[in-house]
């Protein structure tokens, strides 16, 4: 058995952890040789359930069945000795020992955006508008696939045509939660998705933090929208800490409670960050400048009126036309991606989602 | 000694003739009524008993039969009791019977020989001319309901002495004549210039108006999308002549009409509660009477917090949305009503009502925002053309000192409108651009390239479906129609857009 095929295998027993893992393959000299092992030799290096486990999952399972079974669901499977495996990812104390992916792996200059699922309309905002100018710029998105800042960050990169990765919590052939099912699919026809887990796993409250682990082992930088205290996000960025990553948070309102986590952070010396620019500034990358499209001077009127959002009344009011024109200029702007709207009938500038 | 007395009873929105036949025979003394009487027709001999007592006549000590002809449909209601006095007292010679001929009554007595006003009188008095009847008696406080039908010698009678009288020949009374007050200038006690702010919606409910289009109000608890709502049958064309009649007779037979009460002229406003249940709404009741879908007919239907109504009863608003009309079918029979009403619904953005809100974050989970949306959605919003998000007016705009347009000058604008649909749809089974049936829909209202150019677009950036473009279409045609202009251009499509925020990707 090749190392590679060691590391599929190995992956791919449940009720281990990826830590206990790396530990047998260190103390043994290799994955091959935690598989091949005897049960009493397994047994005294961890406990009788591990070493169960082990044994009864490669009585059962050889590397082609798993490969054949993620190809099956469109996937391939790259170990931790494959040379395309992320570099980045090789760094951390203990790496997935393989990863299912579909679409692309995330490319060397790669940023987290992550936050709360159920954040505030101007959380939604600063989430899209940071993955849009960060996809821009060529820096790949990375993200969950959550609801809330998640799914921003993933929308905001593909309407800048950038490369997002999502890291799932979950097998490759699953999508979670459900309703990301056609934002999956663009994510991976654009960039990839990425799980540790064999196909058909579902989503379980523990694979989140090892999912976090992930995200912030392949990121150079992790930025937080909006976090309560308990969050997951900060999980991620615990993670990017002890990886030596870097650790942006954006601040907000003080009496918005999904802030705690990020001023904590703040508090605790992450960079504070207020768009793309303060994270593309101290990763040395040159930011690169949305196209603008040319506006007769009516409807640039309309745009620089929206300096915060402001609903189609404030605009009749500000700008003293009639709301048939207005609306109408609105809907031309929103076509050109200028404007945006949103739930609640406010109008924001950039592109809809 | 027997005698006939014409009357008529109503079913559905038509009333048809019953002729009262009353038998005054000897025998051992009694009062029966038969031809399928219900209980309030049962009670009508104790309330004529007395009436007649009471009116200083006598009540024969004989064997009384009353038979209401057709002896085979249910009857009901109190409104034979006045028919049934005066064909005892024709039979008994207190009258002479040949003044009865020609004439038909209607109306409910009490104990004391007054005459009560009763339901469905516009109905009787359309039917009594049909009948042949040249004379009406009818309670007088629906006698000026009575003589909206010309050619006919409308009575008005406060009680069965005066009736008795009259037909005696010893009292003269003289016809009711409709009172000719204008109808045409009732006082609103609403106008749109009382709403301060909200051009949006204003602007909206006009299009509304002037297309015949449904209209869904989204907004945070107040926020003003019920003073909206009521404002809306003020900017709506006053009703033609028969449409009144039809919208009054539908009032007559609900017992609805206000007291005195004479034609609607006004497209009515009805907002049903959303505990309302589907009875109520579409109508009920063994001999089924109007519910509030067609006491809404010609009108405004609003249907507040639309997510709360149950979801059996939205559902059955389905057919009178589709055709106008509601088909109740009843083991006694089979009744259609009509309902063409515009209809207004509102709903909060999301169960804490504050998505979108300025002044409050709204704490609503996703999956509640969802659920709560998609109850509204399915087969009601289909057919709702427009969406309108209602925002809260900020205090400086409320303060404002401008004057606002009245509902008078936008009605005139809407008329307008009206008069280009009318031209458009002539022979057509159709009146407003909201009925344009799909088939031809992109021909009747068909766009240039850059227009079309522009729908593609914004279908592709805004994930507009391909039945959303439909609706887009017919309101960018009314939305020409009150431009004037012959063609649909590309500021009418792109303002069209904006009137489809729920349809947008979420």
């Amino acid at each position: 058995m090749t190392e590679q095929d060691a590391w599929i295998l190995l992956n791919a027993i449940p009720g281990v952890c990826p830590r206990t893992k790396h530990r047998l393959t260190a103390a043994l000299g290799g994955p091959q040789h935690v598989l091949a092992a005897p049960r009493d030799h397994l047994r005294e290096l961890a406990t009788e359930a591990v070493a169960r486990r082990i044994v009864d999952f490669r009585q059962q399972y050889d590397p082609q069945t798993l490969r054949d079974q993620a190809a099956s669901v469109g996937a391939r499977i790259l170990a931790l000795s494959d040379p395309d495996y992320p570099a980045a990812l090789r760094t951390i104390p203990d790496p997935p020992l393989a990863l299912y992916v579909r679409g692309r792996i995330p490319p060397d200059v790669a940023v987290a955006v992550v936050g709360t699922r159920s954040p505030s309309q101007d959380g939604v905002e600063v989430a899209y508008t940071m993955a849009l100018d960060l996809g821009a710029s060529g820096v790949c998105v990375l993200s969950g696939l959550a609801r809330g800042i998640d799914a921003a960050a993933h929308r905001g990169a593909l309407e800048a045509d950038g490369v997002t990765v999502a890291v799932l919590g979950c097998g490759i052939d699953r999508v979670w939660p459900p309703e990301h099912a056609p934002l999956a699919r663009f994510i991976q026809e654009q960039g990839g998705l990425l799980s540790e887990y064999p196909p058909g796993t579902p989503a379980l409250r523990h694979h989140f933090p090892a999912r976090n682990r992930i995200l912030a082992g392949l990121a150079q930088a992790v930025v937080v929208v909006e976090a309560r205290s308990r969050s997951g996000a900060l999980i991620t960025a615990e993670f990017a800490l002890e990886f030596g990553r870097e650790v942006f948070a954006v601040p907000g309102s003080v009496l918005n409670p999904r802030t705690q986590g990020t001023h904590q952070l703040l508090r605790d010396g992450a960079h504070l960050a207020t768009g793309a620019a303060d994270v593309l500034d101290r990763l040395r990358i040159r930011p690169r400048i949305r196209d603008v499209a040319s506006l007769g001077p009516e409807e640039q009127a309309l745009v620089d009126l929206l300096e915060e959002p402001l609903d189609l009344d404030d605009l009749v009011r500000a700008c003293g036309r009639s709301s048939s024109a207005v609306a109408a200029m609105l809907t031309a702007l929103e076509v050109q991606g200028v404007v945006r709207r949103l739930p609640g009938g406010r109008y924001v500038r950039g592109p809809s989602g | 000694m027997l005698a006939k007395v014409r009357s008529s009873s109503v079913l559905g929105l038509e009333a048809y003739p019953v002729e009262v036949q009353v038998d005054v025979a000897t025998g051992l003394p009694s009062f029966t009524i038969v031809g399928l009487p219900d209980a309030a027709v049962q009670e009508a001999k104790e309330r004529v008993r007395a009436a007649i007592k009471n009116a200083n006549y006598e009540v024969p000590t004989r064997r009384i039969t009353v038979n209401l002809a057709p002896a085979d449909v249910r009857k009901e209601g109190p409104a034979f009791d006045l028919p049934i006095a005066v064909g005892v007292l024709a039979a008994t010679g207190q009258i002479p019977p040949e003044r009865c001929t020609g004439t038909a009554f209607l109306g409910e007595l009490g104990l004391d020989g007054s005459v009560r006003p009763v339901s469905g009188v516009l109905c009787a008095a359309l039917a009594a001319l049909q009948m042949g009847v040249q004379r009406l008696v009818v309670p007088a406080e629906n006698a000026e309901e009575a003589a909206l039908v010309p050619d006919l010698e409308v009575y008005g009678v406060c009680d069965l002495l005066q009736t008795a009288r009259f037909l005696s020949g010893e009292l003269r009374l003289e016809p009711v004549r409709h009172n000719g007050k204008d109808p045409d200038d009732p006082a609103d006690e609403v106008d749109f210039a009382d709403v301060r702010g909200q051009e949006h919606a204003r602007r909206a409910l006009e299009i509304a108006a002037a297309g015949g289009h449904n209209v869904l109000l989204v907004g945070p608890p107040g926020s003003g999308k019920t003073m909206l709502a009521r404002r809306l049958p003020t900017i709506l064309p006053p009703l033609e002549w028969s449409e009144a009649i039809e919208v009054t007779r539908i009032y007559s037979i609900a017992g609805a009409l206000p007291a005195r009460g004479s034609l609607i002229r006004r497209p009515p406003f009805r907002a049903p509660h959303h505990t309302a249940s589907a009875a109520a709404l579409l109508g009920g009741g063994s001999v089924p009477r109007p519910g509030e879908v067609s006491l809404a007919h010609r009108g405004v239907l609003f249907l507040d917090e639309l997510p709360e109504f149950h979801r059996d009863v939205l559902e059955a608003l389905r057919q009178p949305l589709e055709e106008g009309r509601v088909v109740l079918a009843r083991a006694a029979a089979t009744v259609t009503f009509p309902a063409a009403f515009m209809l207004v619904a509102a709903m909060n953005p999301c169960p804490c009502g504050h998505l979108g809100d300025r002044l409050r974050e709204c704490s609503c989970t996703p999956t509640q925002v969802r659920r709560y949306q998609a109850k509204a959605s399915g087969p009601l919003l289909d057919r709702i053309d427009l969406h309108v998000e209602v925002a809260r007016v900020p205090s400086p705009a409320l303060l404002e000192e401008r004057t606002l347009e009245p509902s008078s000058v936008i009605r005139e604008r809407v008329l307008r409108a009206r008069r280009l649909q009318q031209e458009r749809f002539t022979d057509r089974p159709y009146r407003t651009n909201a009925s344009i049936p799909a088939r031809i829909v992109r021909k009747v209202c068909g766009l240039d390239e850059p227009g079309k150019a522009l729908l593609r677009a914004a279908m592709d950036r805004l994930g507009l479906s391909a039945r959303s473009c439909d609706r887009i279409l017919r309101v960018a045609r009314t939305i020409a129609d009150l431009d004037g202009s012959e063609r649909v251009t590309t500021a009418h499509v792109a303002e069209a857009i904006q009137y489809r925020s729920l349809d947008r990707r979420p």
